[in-house]
């Protein structure tokens, strides 16, 4: 499988990342050239192998839904690059 | 007073305050010094001098009471993927420009908890993606260490490479790091440092700025390796916080060491010997294998058939994982923002300027393996494959105890060497990454020098949460080795 200037432009916007015209084809190369080399695990049997979802066997825990937590709003919002009362500000989503 | 207080371990140093010949306001201040002489080294983004004072003061009323903790008064270096509260924490990304924390990540409380000082913070490869601290932000990190008679500047390794340097030229008695593929173990190898990776779950990474979550782990890069016992049992323990941490007691590292390795089985994975090997790793490793065996232990040849398979699966997983955890990234609650004409523009601009090449191209691979079509082909392929190296490390441990195979394929590159070719800078982590993949427990000791006078490091692989067998095997490994080398402090000129 290999990427062409059209997914490479798709996937940079899925990532929500500009890419100018003019880096497509570099991009595109690194990619392939990665996506060529991972290619290798194509040769591996793996009929019937669970996927490894957690490194280390475990449960996921469990705890009382309960508020742990809270009141931080200044906090939370403190490092945001424009903010207004205890609110983030981006650019109208809604007409 | 001692003439360099910088010379002495941690272990030394914390002896030396508890018998109170020495203070941390000294041994803080030393380091203070050291860190403004070094500055060539580019090892800090940034230094908290008052703070470190501050805390050092604090550290010295305890002490003079006989009071304080298990790291009392000791000068460290924080890696800047922790979250530091109240000092600016960057990953050493522009996305992450002027983010202060309200927040402190759970290692460095434990760690404060315990009595250590806060020198600064340091640079590493950006969101910890790559292998010799190039992709910094704040541009790469000098390895104090040259080539004999050469005065090519050296990478320290990746990502950890601030923390690398720091603990090789003495500008800390030991710094935090993070390790996804291999950034502890292979800086430690490149710097003739001491680097141990946990098992996953042992290290809390809350408040860690995460890169692929389920391979990342905190650990300390240490002069020798008690200190690396000392930091680790300070760092390590259980944290609700971190729904994947392990709620297991944290034995006393320090205490397993020095008990002998007589008996203990140690396994060579012949897949570890690749095409192409660099001569002097082989001959080091072979080494290896006769001190263990000197010292007591018995050499059982194990076979890890998916070896190969281990990078491919990593480069898959890793960036699937970072392509998910850096959406958080969009200059609404944090960091740089660019402005735009609508949101998405506003999202669009804000992450093509804040993240550099090598987070780029790792985010587009993983929003690509992940994508409708492919996900089967890649991502799920590369949790199976994942499964069987496990399994190849569970198989081996049948027959022993812990393995020993080199850290990394080559000794220190020159800066620039490799940055145009992200193939050859990924295989720096051939030897690291399956530990990461099977969530085990990893350590690299210096072991040797090259031809050309660097560093060269081993590696122990240990079961999971079995690190009190792994520190006690590289201590054995340390004192075979008798790696007391230093690097020429030509950075101070």
């Amino acid at each position: 499988m290999s990427v062409d200037q059209n997914t490479v432009r798709r996937i940079a916007k899925l990532a929500r990342i500009a890419v100018r015209e003019d880096e497509l084809p570099a991009l595109a190369g690194e990619l392939n050239t990665i996506l060529d080399w991972v290619e290798m695990l194509g040769e591996v049997d793996t009929q019937g192998v669970e996927p490894m979802t957690s490194a280390v066997a475990m449960t996921m825990k469990m705890r009382e839904d309960v508020v742990t937590s809270g009141n931080h709003q200044k906090d939370v919002t403190g490092n945001a690059p424009s903010s207004e009362d205890g609110f983030y500000v981006v650019p109208r989503v809604v007409e | 007073m001692m003439s360099d207080l910088t010379k002495l371990t941690l272990a030394g140093a914390r002896d030396a305050l508890k018998a109170k010949e020495i203070t941390s306001v000294e041994l803080t201040g030393a380091y203070l010094k050291a860190m403004e002489a070094g500055k060539a080294l580019n090892a800090y983004v940034t230094v908290t001098a008052d703070k470190a004072l501050e805390m050092a003061k604090a550290s010295d009323a305890k002490l003079a009471k006989g009071e304080g903790g298990a790291l009392e008064g000791i000068p460290l270096g924080i890696k800047d993927l922790f979250a530091t509260k109240g000092v600016l924490t960057t990953a050493c990304s522009h996305i992450l420009d002027g983010f202060v924390p309200p927040y402190e990540s759970t290692v460095t409380s434990n760690l404060w908890r315990d009595g250590a000082v806060m020198l600064g913070k340091l640079n590493n490869d950006e969101f910890a993606m790559g292998s010799s601290n190039e992709t910094s932000f704040y541009g790469p990190v000098v390895n104090p260490w040259r080539r004999n008679g050469d005065t090519t500047n050296l990478v320290p390794g990746g990502s950890s490479g601030g923390s690398s340097s720091a603990v090789s030229a003495r500008l800390c008695l030991a710094a935090t790091a993070t390790d996804t593929g291999g950034s502890i173990r292979q800086p430690a190898a490149f710097t003739g440092t001491v680097g141990i990776k946990p098992t996953y779950g042992r290290c809390s990474r809350w408040g860690v700025v995460a890169f692929a979550s389920s391979l990342d782990q905190a650990g300390p890069i240490t002069r020798d390796v008690r200190d690396a016992a000392i930091m680790l049992g300070s760092m390590a323990g259980y944290d609700e916080k971190d729904s994947t941490s392990v709620n297991q007691p944290v034995p006393d590292y320090e205490a397993a060491l020095g008990k002998g390795i007589k008996g203990l089985r140690v396994g060579i994975p012949k897949e570890y010997r690749v095409d192409g090997m660099n001569a002097e790793i082989d001959a080091l490793w072979t080494r290896g294998i006769e001190w263990l065996k000197a010292a007591g232990a018995e050499i059982v040849d194990v076979s890890l058939p998916n070896t190969k398979y281990a990078l491919p699966t990593y480069y898959i997983v890793a960036p699937a994982e970072a392509s998910s955890n850096l959406a958080r990234y969009d200059g609404v609650r944090y960091g740089l923002r660019v402005e735009g004409k609508d949101i998405t523009d506003m999202y669009e601009k804000t992450r093509a300027a804040g993240f550099g090449a090598e987070v780029r191209r790792r985010v587009l691979i993983g929003t690509y393996v992940l994508s409708a079509g492919y996900y089967d082909a890649y991502y799920l392929k590369a949790q199976q494959v994942r499964t069987l190296i496990a399994r190849d490390f569970a198989e081996a441990y049948r027959s022993c105890d812990v393995l020993l195979t080199p850290t990394a394929p080559s000794a220190a590159f020159g800066i620039g060497e490799k940055t145009s070719d992200p193939l050859s800078m990924y295989l720096n982590d051939v030897f690291t990454v399956t530990v990461n993949l099977a969530g085990l427990p990893g350590i690299s000791v210096p072991a040797g020098l090259s031809s050309e006078g660097l560093p060269l490091g081993l590696q122990l692989i240990g079961k999971t949460f079995d690190e009190e067998t792994l520190l006690r095997a590289a201590f054995a490994l340390e004192q075979a080795a008798e790696f007391t080398a230093e690097p020429k402090t030509w950075w101070t000129a």
